[in-house]
């Protein structure tokens, strides 16, 4: 059993140190990437998903620092490798697109000047060369009149023609992994169905993996293969989408969908989890979710609890699975 | 039920510097029209720029409207009454953390109303009145000296809406309440409104851009593309039976969290961006994007009609 993945994150660990102390933003997170597929992670804000992506790409903030664990891509850990092979990997390997189109492109720089910087650094064409593989790649991701645009600066197009130039520089160099880090959150609702459509087009057509980390339930449900969900810097649940929409194994991820409105309880009333999102500085010892969980028991106050295989596409790490199995278990001798 | 805001054709429109000595309209707001009964909610979505929260504002005259009439319970609400009207019309805004003083405890802010319309008449009776609205809203009693920046993004929304509550409104404007909270605090936030109507019997005018949230709270809805009402209908019956082709494709567009239904559903995407305000089509303003556009919408925009049943669109085609 020793299959090759795309990406595989081993127990990864990522702290941040701050004047107040150190905060646990990831705590022993693994998940595995395969070739064009589309994972989804999810989870509210501080719960260590976006910092998992920033982790596989090596851009932290300053004060931030893997403390543990391991990324692999095909095999290779990516710690060994030198700043030069880093800059190799952004870019060729792997891409990432952000949340906000608007402050993600530089001001001061035409669109085609930006896009014609990434295919210069990590490709060998330049000149004309490089500009018409940039009026290609703004045709690729559906921007009309690109002879046109790429003489623009970044204010005279729109946040969804933004978002466009960010995903076609990010695809400069045809990357097996594009991470997409909230891709659509500051865009309206048609803009962003259109740049999620893209998204997915552009996946079958380039066969590359994605990574799409979101706190929206409804762009993970309408584009993942694969889910994982995040509270606390560790990951609660995961699976396929259909099961973890369908069969929910964690009090967190049952508690989300019940609070979100959706179509089959518009006439009932939302059940909120109770509660705040919990202090990345002061984590419980036991189970992240244990303060809000209605049905905590004394054990989740103090131990963590493990992932258990729920079926062959799913796992989850609630004591609740534990208890229930060993339950049945006993019932049956 | 009786009507108690009636909007009628409101405009607003901001002039924008286009030279030295010319300015040219910002139509914001062009000529639009709604009821609100007493005790309901009216949802009241859009993208953003369609002029959504210029209408809300607009109502409670944080704006000078340009044209147009906001009658509210038999009364227009004019310059001269206005002081005496936000007693009984309020407003809750998007961001919690920049709508509240941070200079200012929890109960400064929620007794602020009470001292501006000279509601209570000495400090104990201020006092408890300030703690009966936080308990209202589920704040803890204790945390009333604190300052804002000590409380949760969503505990800061109940102290906004405790202070919108303070004066007894009978109509509160929400502008994107819950859209700056996280996902697990909205239901909360949400679940409060509806609850505080039941018990309150205050009407909302609900302004925001997440349709399922909207559908989930409201008992009507209307739908704004570039300053105009296009839609207007039942909740449910706009929800089911769209006729305005950018309403099936807002409907169309909205992410629902569930797999199956999601992506067995024939999404509408819509080409293009949405056009400027400041250089409107001719027209109906969604011919640019919209796949039944004829000569006819260039020339002319469509009014309000009913479709039956308080069902009202505007379009020329559907």
């Amino acid at each position: 059993m020793d299959k090759q993945f795309l990406i595989s994150v081993q127990d990864l660990h990522t702290s941040f140190f701050t004047e107040s102390g150190e905060v646990k933003a990831v705590n022993g997170v693994s998940f595995n990437l395969d070739p064009g597929e589309i994972l989804g992670i999810v989870g509210e804000s501080g719960s260590g998903k976006s910092v998992t992506a920033y982790s596989i790409m090596q851009i932290l903030a300053n004060t931030g620092r893997i403390t543990g664990g391991r990324i692999l891509y095909k095999g290779e850990d990516i710690s060994s490798y030198s700043e030069k092979q880093m800059q190799n990997f952004r870019g060729k390997c792997c891409s990432i697109i952000f949340q906000d189109p608007m402050t993600s492109l530089n001001p001061v720089f035409t669109i085609g000047n930006q896009l014609k910087e990434a295919i210069v650094l990590h490709t060998d064409k330049k000149g004309a060369e490089a500009t018409a593989r940039a009026i290609e790649l703004l045709e690729l991701v559906g921007i009309n009149e690109p002879h046109k645009r790429i003489k623009q600066y970044p204010f005279e197009l729109s946040g969804g023609m933004r978002q466009r130039v960010m995903i076609a520089m990010a695809l400069a160099c045809e990357p097996d992994i594009l991470i997409a880090d909230e891709p659509t959150t500051a865009l309206d609702v048609t803009i962003q169905a259109q740049i999620l459509e893209l998204i997915t087009e552009l996946q079958k057509k380039l066969g590359m993996a994605v990574i799409l980390v979101t706190h929206d339930l409804g762009v993970i449900a309408g584009m993942c293969d694969n889910v994982v969900v995040m509270y606390g810097g560790r990951i609660c649940e995961r699976g396929t989408a259909s099961e973890i929409f369908y069969n929910p194994k964690h009090e967190y991820t049952k508690g989300l969908l019940r609070s979100i409105p959706g179509l089959n309880n518009m006439k009932k009333k939302l059940e909120p989890i109770l509660g705040t999102p919990i202090n990345m500085l002061n984590l419980p010892a036991g189970c992240a979710f244990c303060t809000r969980c209605d049905a905590a028991m004394k054990i989740c106050l103090t131990e963590v609890p493990e992932e258990v295989w729920i079926n062959d596409d799913h796992k989850a790490a609630c004591w609740m699975n534990v208890k229930e199995a060993f339950e049945e278990g006993g019932a049956g001798e | 039920m009786s009507t108690l805001v009636e909007v009628q054709n409101l405009k607003q429109y901001f002039p924008i510097k286009a030279g030295f000595f010319k300015t040219v309209p910002l139509k914001a707001v062009d000529d639009v029209s709604f009821t609100v009964e007493a005790g309901e909610t009216l949802g009241l979505v859009g993208e953003s720029g369609c002029g959504k929260t210029t209408v809300g504002r607009s109502i409670l005259r944080l704006y000078e409207p340009t044209a147009g009439k906001v009658i509210f319970d038999g009364e227009e609400v004019t310059d001269k009454n206005i002081n005496k009207m936000r007693r009984r019309m309020q407003m809750v805004f998007q961001d919690p953390y920049s709508s509240l003083d941070p200079r200012m405890t929890v109960e400064d802010i929620i007794g602020e109303p009470l001292d501006v319309h000279h509601l209570c008449s000495n400090r104990k009776e201020r006092r408890e009145k300030i703690l009966e609205l936080m308990s209202l809203v589920g704040l803890n009693a204790e945390h009333a000296r604190r300052y804002a920046h000590e409380f949760s993004g969503g505990q800061r929304q109940r102290i906004g809406i405790a202070r919108a509550l303070a004066a007894e409104p009978r109509f509160i404007v929400c502008d994107e309440p819950v859209s700056a909270l996280d996902v697990s605090i909205q239901a909360q936030v949400i679940n409060m409104f509806e609850e505080l109507q039941e018990k309150l019997g205050v009407a909302y005018l609900f302004i925001a851009h997440d349709l399922l949230v909207v559908h989930h709270i409201s008992k009507r809805i209307a739908v704004m593309y570039l300053g105009k009402i296009v839609e207007i209908a039942d909740a449910d019956e706009l929800n089911d039976h769209p006729e305005h082709p950018y309403t099936q494709s807002l409907l169309s567009a909205v992410p629902i969290p569930d797999p199956n239904i999601t992506r067995a559903r024939q999404r509408i995407i819509l080409e293009g961006d949405v056009p400027s305000p400041l250089n409107m089509p001719s027209g109906c303003a969604f011919r640019t994007r919209c796949k039944y556009a004829t000569d006819k919408c260039a020339e002319e925009c469509p009014a309000l009609t009913d479709r039956g049943g308080g069902h009202f669109v505007a379009c020329w085609n559907k």
